[in-house]
């Protein structure tokens, strides 16, 4: 079997390019891998042979034509099931959607056809990327490709998933509220969480719309920067992206980070719920940084402490707005045997939805009700404003801040899902960014003492995306290459 | 008891853009149903809205000509209910924070002049269209409904009274008043006929003199100005022996009925929905630019109140005659073009308010699309000026002319119906009526006056109506003078 599948997307690409390889034995080596694989691994809920085959073909004739291509053409994609795929059907992993076919394409897929990148397939979530685990799937959850008997961390686990077992050099998730840092943390890859309207979000199912964001996955910080840039930018179908040029992500990569202020947030490391193999880590990673010529401060941010009680008014708030639509009226699952409308509705959304869905539907119903608006939604957006300031505090004396993605390693599979609370806990460092609207990564930094990965988490402003690129590829120099997970040696 | 009445009044009005609110779709009434439609306005999974700045424009110009405040910063929220011809199940509409607020417009009745305030005027969107198929196609005992989505996301404008009405007489007249604005704006075609304009009301009642206000019914399904006068005409009567018999009105919303002209309830107070309303965090906040605003100011055309006070100073009409020319900038177009071929302004305004206007409604047409060209019209009224044709035989002749598209001077001709002024061939037709109606001439001449107009009516139907009226008269009197023969 091809080994093409332990290489690097920019690699992979370039080796097209050169012709060393060609586009269509790039994603036969990575078909291959997700048949041998994802029967374990559970990173798919729907394969795109055909779409990718095709994809690969047209990137071979270009390169047979002698034009010119993106750095990533021909590299394989793995794409969240919540980016709507026309004429390929799209779940957000729920039974309302199971046989839901779009009759169009989201914006990112449009400008991933354009770049010439093919996609594998549509990869796990929890359902309607509520969750930190993929075990709210209703297809059942992907697992950690370190540890098979524990989960890849979610919501984006599937995408993430994928590019940790060499299933796709590169992965494209959504991160609402840590859900594709988090995994990312939780299965040693790298995670960008960008700027809110820095990418499109027409034809992204949506969860919650002010907080919604796509960002790549990949197992480098130059791939994950080469493969925003294939995406990011203003679109015209998005009323709240941001109409600013796309930088060169890669251009900066290679400038150190001498003199750069770095503030760590003490709140976090010194928190109690904080695994002491984490902190371990992030602790000689930011040594790392102040090695290669970083200006290290400390710095508190104690309103964050709220930001995650403001998220769970918010997010269920605009989540129990924008899920409404599945009703058994137009598309998705309509019950049988229905006595009326509203009947229909009922039925149709009880046996659609799942536990958590409904959990959060309900939760904020509650919170946008008449007289209960001003206690509850209200106060959380005054929380944000309150994060978003805080932040630019913390901006005025540091560039970027440090701490860790997760409070924890890869939990077992079952351990939280019996406890809400305690699975909301595994996105409280990530939160706040989603909430400001900013910008956010995470880059692998090591293995716990149980001998799962860690990830370090860098944050900047709004649009500091090539600042953020800057940092972790400097952390990567220092760190060196990053250890495989156990199933690129055993099959 | 006497009570008055306190009213306030809903207007929906569906802005006539070529595009839909938030995305491209074609807004044409009357389209094959759902062929309108794309994931945007369909609600599809992850589709997201852009608003319309064109209809943003026509928002704003209708609160300036409304004298509203427009709003230097405005929002656009989330009204969230379920129903099946709402893709989302939820509007996208404005809330607390409307782009305009504070107008007024004024209006005229019999009592004179009322300002009535203009609380807001937003922008939302409109929902699809409900075909309950059953025996009385409500929903209620339909065996299923069909959806059609052609209107799903159409630009709607609503626009909001104060409680400043007081008469069905003064709803009737707000409701024209702002229609004859929106027409002279361009902005919708306003036709209730087809719901490019709705209206639900607000009304109860009070003492006559009291402050506070009476608990208030909402009244829809009225599709005619003319059924928003008789659906809060019943009301009130209905509240006034509710109130008389010592009941209290019940707060609901009532279904008028076009056929019984009576209300009845749809639902009560305890089930009004929680729409749950929030910033829609798909769209961003309105800021409209201060010289954006004043682009719009400058260019706003003139207002009908004041087409009509110009009318009135500068050809000498009357309110009423004001009134009709001045309801649409068709009809102030149709009017100049009259004068500039020739009409005199009074016969042109007298001539529009009368047969043009009964043509029009026989035939349900706008005065835009009028089968009688001005030149046409002015030609007739200078026919009968000139002594040509008769007054009576000229307005019998147009109401053909416009039943055939015909030119009523061709139609004239055609028929023979020029007017008889020739002495002689008035002569004839007299000694004729003379020679048959001897008794009458005799009385007559002998001193009984009254008898003159028998014999006149006797001799233009001789004449087929067509004796030139005054030829008429002076030779009857000739002959009737000539000694008894």
């Amino acid at each position: 079997m091809s080994e093409l599948w332990r290489l690097g997307a920019a690699e992979l690409a370039r080796m097209i390019a050169a012709k060393e390889a060609s586009a269509r034995e790039v994603t036969e080596a990575h078909l291959d891998r997700i048949a041998v694989l994802d029967d374990r691994v559970h990173a798919f809920i729907t394969v795109t042979p055909e779409l990718a085959r095709a994809t690969a073909g047209e990137v071979d004739a270009r390169v047979a034509r002698g034009e010119r291509l993106h750095p990533l053409a021909g590299a394989p994609v793995a794409i969240k099931d919540i980016l709507c795929t026309d004429g390929i059907r799209t779940t957000a992993a729920s039974r309302i959607l199971a046989d839901y076919v779009p009759p169009y394409d989201c914006t990112v897929v449009e400008r991933l056809r354009v770049a010439g990148l093919p996609i594998v397939g549509k990869a796990n979530l929890d359902e309607f990327a509520m969750g930190s685990s993929t075990e709210n799937s209703a297809f059942g959850p992907s697992l950690n490709p370190w540890d098979l008997t524990r989960v890849a961390g979610g919501s984006s686990g599937g995408s993430v998933a994928a590019v940790a077992a060499g299933m796709a050099p590169l992965g494209i998730g959504t991160d609402t509220g840590g859900s594709i840092r988090q995994p990312a943390s939780l299965c040693g890859v790298v995670g960008v969480k960008p700027t809110y309207g820095r990418v499109s979000r027409y034809g992204i199912i949506a969860f919650a719309s002010s907080l919604d964001q796509v960002g790549p996955i990949a197992r480098s910080t130059e791939d994950a920067a080469l493969l925003l840039g294939v995406f990011a930018g203003h679109d015209p179908m998005d009323a709240t992206s941001i109409d600013d040029p796309v930088p060169d992500y890669r251009a900066a990569l290679g400038e150190g980070i001498e003199g750069l202020r770095v503030g760590v947030i003490a709140d976090w490391m010194g928190g109690d719920g904080l695994q002491p193999g984490v902190k371990a880590r992030v602790r000689e990673a930011i040594d790392a940084l102040a090695a290669a010529g970083a200006r290290v401060g400390e710095v508190s941010l104690p309103v964050f402490e709220y930001a995650l009680s403001a998220y769970y008014l918010i997010a269920p708030a605009e989540c129990s707005s924008n899920l409404a639509r599945y009703d058994g009226v137009r598309q998705g699952h309509r019950a049988a045997n229905a006595t009326d409308v509203v009947d229909l509705n009922t039925r149709t959304r009880t046996e659609g939805f799942g536990d958590e869905v409904k959990r959060r539907i309900m939760l904020g119903t509650y919170a946008l009700s008449v007289g209960y608006y001003d206690a509850y939604y209200g106060k959380a957006q005054q929380v944000r404003t309150l994060v978003i300031r805080e932040f630019e505090r913390a901006y005025a004396d540091f560039d970027v801040l440090v701490g860790p993605t997760s409070p924890t390693t890869a939990f077992a599979v079952g351990e939280k899902t019996g406890d809400p609370l305690a699975m909301y806990l595994s996105d409280v460092y990530t939160i706040p960014t989603n909430l400001a609207g900013a910008a956010g990564i995470s880059v692998p930094c090591g293995l716990s003492d149980d001998g799962l990965p860690v990830g370090l988490q860098v944050l900047g402003p709004p649009l500091s995306e090539p600042l953020l690129f800057r940092v972790a590829a400097a952390y990567e120099r220092a760190r060196g290459p990053a250890p495989d997970p156990p199933l690129w040696s055993a099959p | 008891m006497t009570y008055e009445a306190v009213i306030g009044l809903e207007v929906h009005v569906e802005l006539s853009t070529r595009s839909k609110m938030f995305c491209g779709c074609a807004t044409t009434f009357g389209a094959e149903p759902n062929t309108q439609t794309c994931p945007v306005c369909l609600g599809q999974p992850g589709s997201l809205p852009v608003p319309n700045e064109r209809a943003i424009e026509h928002l704003m110009t209708i609160g300036l000509a409304l004298s509203c405040r427009i709003a230097g910063h405005s929002i656009f929220h989330r009204k969230n209910y379920f129903y099946p011809d709402m893709p989302k199940n939820y509007q996208i509409s404005q809330y607390d924070l409307p782009l305009c607020v504070d107008g007024h417009l004024e209006i005229e009745d019999a009592g004179g002049t009322h300002r009535v305030g203009i609380t807001r005027a937003h922008m939302e969107e409109d929902t699809g269209k409900s075909l309950h198929v059953g025996a009385t196609g409500r929903i209620a005992d339909s065996s299923h409904s069909l959806v059609d989505y052609n209107r799903a996301g159409i630009p709607l404008v609503e626009i909001v009274s104060e409680p400043d009405i007081r008469t069905p007489e003064q709803a009737q007249a707000y409701l024209t008043e702002l229609r004859a604005i929106l027409l002279t704006l361009g902005v919708s075609d306003v036709r209730m006929d087809e719901g490019s304009m709705r209206c639900d009301a607000n009304v109860s009642l009070r003492r006559a003199g009291a402050d506070a206000y009476g608990v208030k019914v909402e009244v829809k399904n009225m599709n005619s100005i003319r059924s928003v006068g008789r659906a809060l005409a019943y009301e009130i009567e209905r509240q006034t022996r509710v109130l008389d018999r010592g009941d209290a009105v019940v707060q609901e919303t009532r279904h008028f009925d076009e056929g019984t002209g009576k209300t009845s309830s749809m639902r009560s107070k305890e089930e009004a929905f929680d729409y749950r309303y929030f910033p829609e965090p798909d769209l961003v906040p309105i800021a409209p630019a201060e010289e954006w605003m004043e682009k719009l100011r400058a260019g706003l055309p003139e207002l009908p109140r004041a087409r009509r006070e110009r009318l009135t100073a500068e050809h000498a009409l009357t309110p009423e005659q004001a009134a009709f020319v001045g309801a649409h900038p068709m009809s102030v177009a149709y009017f100049e073009a009259l004068l500039a071929a020739g009409a005199p302004a009074r016969d042109a305004a007298v001539w529009m308010a009368g047969e043009l206007s009964r043509a029009l409604n026989d035939h349900g047409e706008e005065i835009g699309a009028a089968r009688i060209a001005p030149e046409q019209l002015a030609a007739l009224i200078e026919a009968v000026a000139g002594g040509v044709v008769n007054l009576n035989t000229a307005k019998k002749v147009f109401l053909d002319a416009y039943e055939q598209s015909a030119d009523p001077l061709a139609l004239i001709a055609e028929r023979g119906l020029q007017q008889v002024s020739d002495d002689g061939a008035v002569e004839g037709a007299v000694r004729e009526v003379i020679g048959a109606h001897a008794a009458e001439a005799a009385r007559y001449r002998a001193g009984e006056q009254k008898v003159f107009g028998f014999l006149m009516g006797q001799t233009m139907k001789a004449l087929k109506g067509q004796g030139a009226p005054d030829v008429v008269k002076r030779v009857l009197a000739d002959v009737l003078g000539e000694p008894d023969g």
